[in-house]
């Protein structure tokens, strides 16, 4: 019976490959969202190839847990994937990457902002072309900020804005559960007092951590800070996204450092002419702060058998058409100054907003380009977490558990 | 159990009568069962000797190149990190308080499905409803329910704060995984329960009241002496189920603040950090302290398997 079964299925995955016409059909792992990439890969699609899409779970970490099991395994069904930043370096060392012929890498690192460039690259090739980029700013609600002194049009420090909510009792949203979106803000904050978590990362395990260091310093005064006073909302230990949104809009909201989409959300009809914006909150006073980068680049798989024409459709896919469409339909905005150039881009957000984004991303951090990040920020949130136990020992911590961690000497 | 010790021994001259053909029978019953037993080597044996493989080596699934054999040198690491005997702590803690209240809860609800007179079919259903809901649905269920954003729970109670965020500390964190494990599996408890209830005897209990003994004394001096095996089974399988907890823990915390579970541990080595040696080291451990486990809870309280299927 089993052989039957499994023989019937097989050839039913086979007869599933072939395709019914003659045409060769590219299939794009893509992660969840609106339609945007659907849209894209129907106008990308030629008399030489059609390109199908696949989705991919919600959740980051299970996007890349899917595609390196399929990869590692070498799965020929995937010609183009949608890799998120952190574990472009991790696919690209694995080798489960294709080759970018150095004209189109050219190509597309002159296209897209700087941050967009810095990850995608790996080893000086640009591995992933950028697709669409993403960035945080600092929300605020101008009745809030009313009640204070601070001056919203000068750049603000996280201990400013602490204070402020602080004695006007209002809550700042942050994304501080034990999840990779608390890495990006404590890289945010490291970054922003110009340190990096680590160095010489192309070293893999063998990589230099960094984080003990005054930026690391810096970066966990800012979050003990922050717990520590009645600024810090209830749920900070579980926040994420969605709930530091919640809290931005309930009575008690004040600041909030979160991705672009926030105006969606909340810009027109929640909050009205309430919500304001403005550049990523300095970490030390006198350096320019460095927001977090975030967004899609897509690569193409080295088990394709198609490769070719993958590479070839990377073009049409990423060309700034194409990041215009997929922000129309999706909000999420394109990776290049000539995408935020399409009259369908300028119509999505406020003028004052699209400049803000581009100005962010000009100057965003990505996080650091390791092929071990999921080692490195899995261990910053065992030693940063919860946000209330951070003090002044924590970088020390977690330099040397991150150390341990890459070396195989403690459980992550 | 008495019954089975004071069993006659079995007259062997019947038995070397009934050899051959029960010789015979036994054949026939090995050639039925071959072709599953060899399935089941292949699908289970199979993988378990490669993880017991794979444990031996320093493996990421993601730098295949890196692999080297570093022998016992991984379960040396997990054998002395913090973390592992934390997990451990927390997974034997899930175990022992879930299993008792649940044996409390359980009997209580075996008692009223035993019972009960009036819409019979109706309770015994609504008991049973949670342990048919899946445990990732149910989960979900209990995290919105302590959930300080949209949950109801700290408004139903009088003694906590309204905003009291019940997955911001280690306690009330364990203590809602615990109460949705419970929910979600006394009823298989009591289910087992009931079995065994429904093996006590009517005249025994009627005997009893006859000779004046109270409810208390027929509960504690006929009514569970004689549903032991029952209940050791019910405890073996819900301990060992408790113990290899993960559900509810990857839903409701993630393992934050503390509240992993061995099976957690395990799954995040292997499937999110695709440290394949690592993890196969923790796999390999993890099913031993499951074998131990239930050879314990055999040996401790002398659970006789066979008598609790009806065969003794």
């Amino acid at each position: 019976m089993a052989p039957v079964a499994a023989l019937a299925l097989a050839s039913g995955l086979l007869a599933a490959c072939g395709g019914d016409s003659g045409t060769p059909e590219l299939v794009w792992y893509i992660n969840p969202d609106a339609g945007g990439q659907d849209a894209v890969a129907e106008d990308c699609s030629t008399d030489d190839y059609t390109i199908t899409t696949q989705v991919l779970p919600q959740d980051a970490g299970q996007q890349r847990i899917q595609l390196a099991r399929r990869l590692a395994a070498g799965d020929a069904g995937i010609d183009l994937m949608s890799l998120d930043p952190p574990f472009t370096a991790e696919f690209a060392a694995a080798g489960y990457l294709a080759e970018i012929p150095q004209d189109l890498q050219q190509k597309f690192s002159e296209q897209a902002f700087e941050s967009a460039v810095t990850a995608a690259t790996w080893e000086d090739q640009l591995v992933v072309a950028p697709f669409w980029s993403n960035t945080q700013v600092l929300w605020y609600r101008k009745s809030f900020v009313d009640q204070t002194d601070l001056d919203m049009s000068q750049p603000v420090t996280w201990d400013q804005i602490i204070e402020a909510a602080d004695q006007n009792d209002g809550k700042i949203g942050v994304q501080a559960n034990k999840y990779e979106g608390y890495s990006v803000w404590v890289n945010a904050l490291i970054t922003g007092a110009g340190g990096q978590i680590a160095e010489n990362t192309e070293a893999g395990n063998e990589a230099d951590i960094t984080i003990d260091s005054e930026a690391g310093q810096a970066a966990a005064e800012v979050i003990e800070k922050l717990a520590s006073s009645e600024a810090a909302p209830a749920d900070i230990s579980v926040s994420n996204e969605g709930t530091a949104g919640t809290t931005f809009g309930s009575d008690a909201g004040s600041f909030l450092v979160n991705w672009t989409y926030i105006w969606g959300n909340y810009g027109d009809d929640r909050l009205g002419d309430d919500i304001g914006f403005a550049r990523y909150p300095r970490t030390v006073e006198g350096e320019e702060s460095r927001p977090p980068y975030g967004g899609i680049g897509i690569g193409v798989s080295a088990f394709s058998d198609e490769k070719e024409l993958a590479v070839q459709a990377l073009e049409c896919l990423t060309s700034p058409e194409s990041q215009a469409v997929n922000a129309e339909k999706t909000g999420n905005m394109p990776s290049s100054p000539a995408g935020y150039d399409q009259e369908a881009v300028k119509e999505l957000f406020p003028p004052e907003l699209i400049d803000l984004f581009q100005e962010s991303l000009e100057a965003a951090a990505p996080r650091t380009l390791s092929p071990y990040w999921s080692d490195i920020s899995g261990a910053i949130q065992s030693t940063w977490h919860p946000p209330s136990s951070v003090d002044e020992q924590t970088p020390e911590q977690s330099a040397q558990f991150i150390e341990d961690v890459l070396q195989g000497r403690r459980l992550l | 159990m008495t019954t089975t010790l004071s069993r006659p021994p079995a007259d062997t001259k019947v038995a070397d009568r009934a050899s051959d053909r029960s010789k015979a029978e036994n054949r026939l019953g090995q050639k039925l069962v071959a072709p599953a037993v060899v399935l089941m080597l292949l699908v289970t044996a199979w993988p378990m000797l490669q993880a017991l493989y794979l444990s031996l080596f320093n493996y990421r699934l993601t730098a295949p190149d890196d692999r080297e054999f570093v022998g016992l040198a991984n379960y040396s690491t997990v054998l002395t990190d913090s973390l592992f005997w934390q997990d451990m702590w927390n997974t034997v803690l899930i175990m022992v308080v879930t299993v008792a209240v649940e044996l409390v809860i359980g009997f209580a609800f075996a008692m009223v499905m035993h019972r009960v007179i009036f819409a019979r079919g109706v309770i015994r259903t609504s008991i049973l409803i949670p342990y048919g809901i899946i445990t990732v649905v149910s989960a979900f269920a209990w995290q919105f329910a302590f959930s300080l954003n949209n949950g109801f729970v700290n408004s139903w109670l009088p003694f906590v704060e309204d905003n009291f965020n019940w997955f911001g500390d280690h306690w009330p964190a364990m203590f809602a995984i615990m109460v949705s494990e419970i929910w979600k599996t006394t009823p298989f408890m009591a289910l087992l329960l009931l079995a065994g209830l429904s093996q006590v005897s009517e005249d025994m209990l009627e005997a009893a009241k006859v000779d004046g003994a109270t409810w208390w004394q027929r509960l504690w001096k006929v009514i569970l002496p004689n549903m032991r095996a029952a209940i050791m089974v019910a405890v073996l399988f819900r301990a060992l189920d408790a113990y290899r907890i993960f559900d509810n823990i990857f839903v409701m915390t993630r393992g934050a603040q503390e509240t992993e579970s061995v099976s957690f541990l395990t799954y995040r080595q292997v499937i999110e950090q695709v440290q394949l040696g690592v993890g196969s080291a923790l796999s390999v451990l993890l099913f031993l302290s499951v074998l131990l486990l239930a050879w314990l809870i055999v040996k401790l309280f002398r659970v006789d398997l066979a008598q609790a299927r009806g065969e003794g």
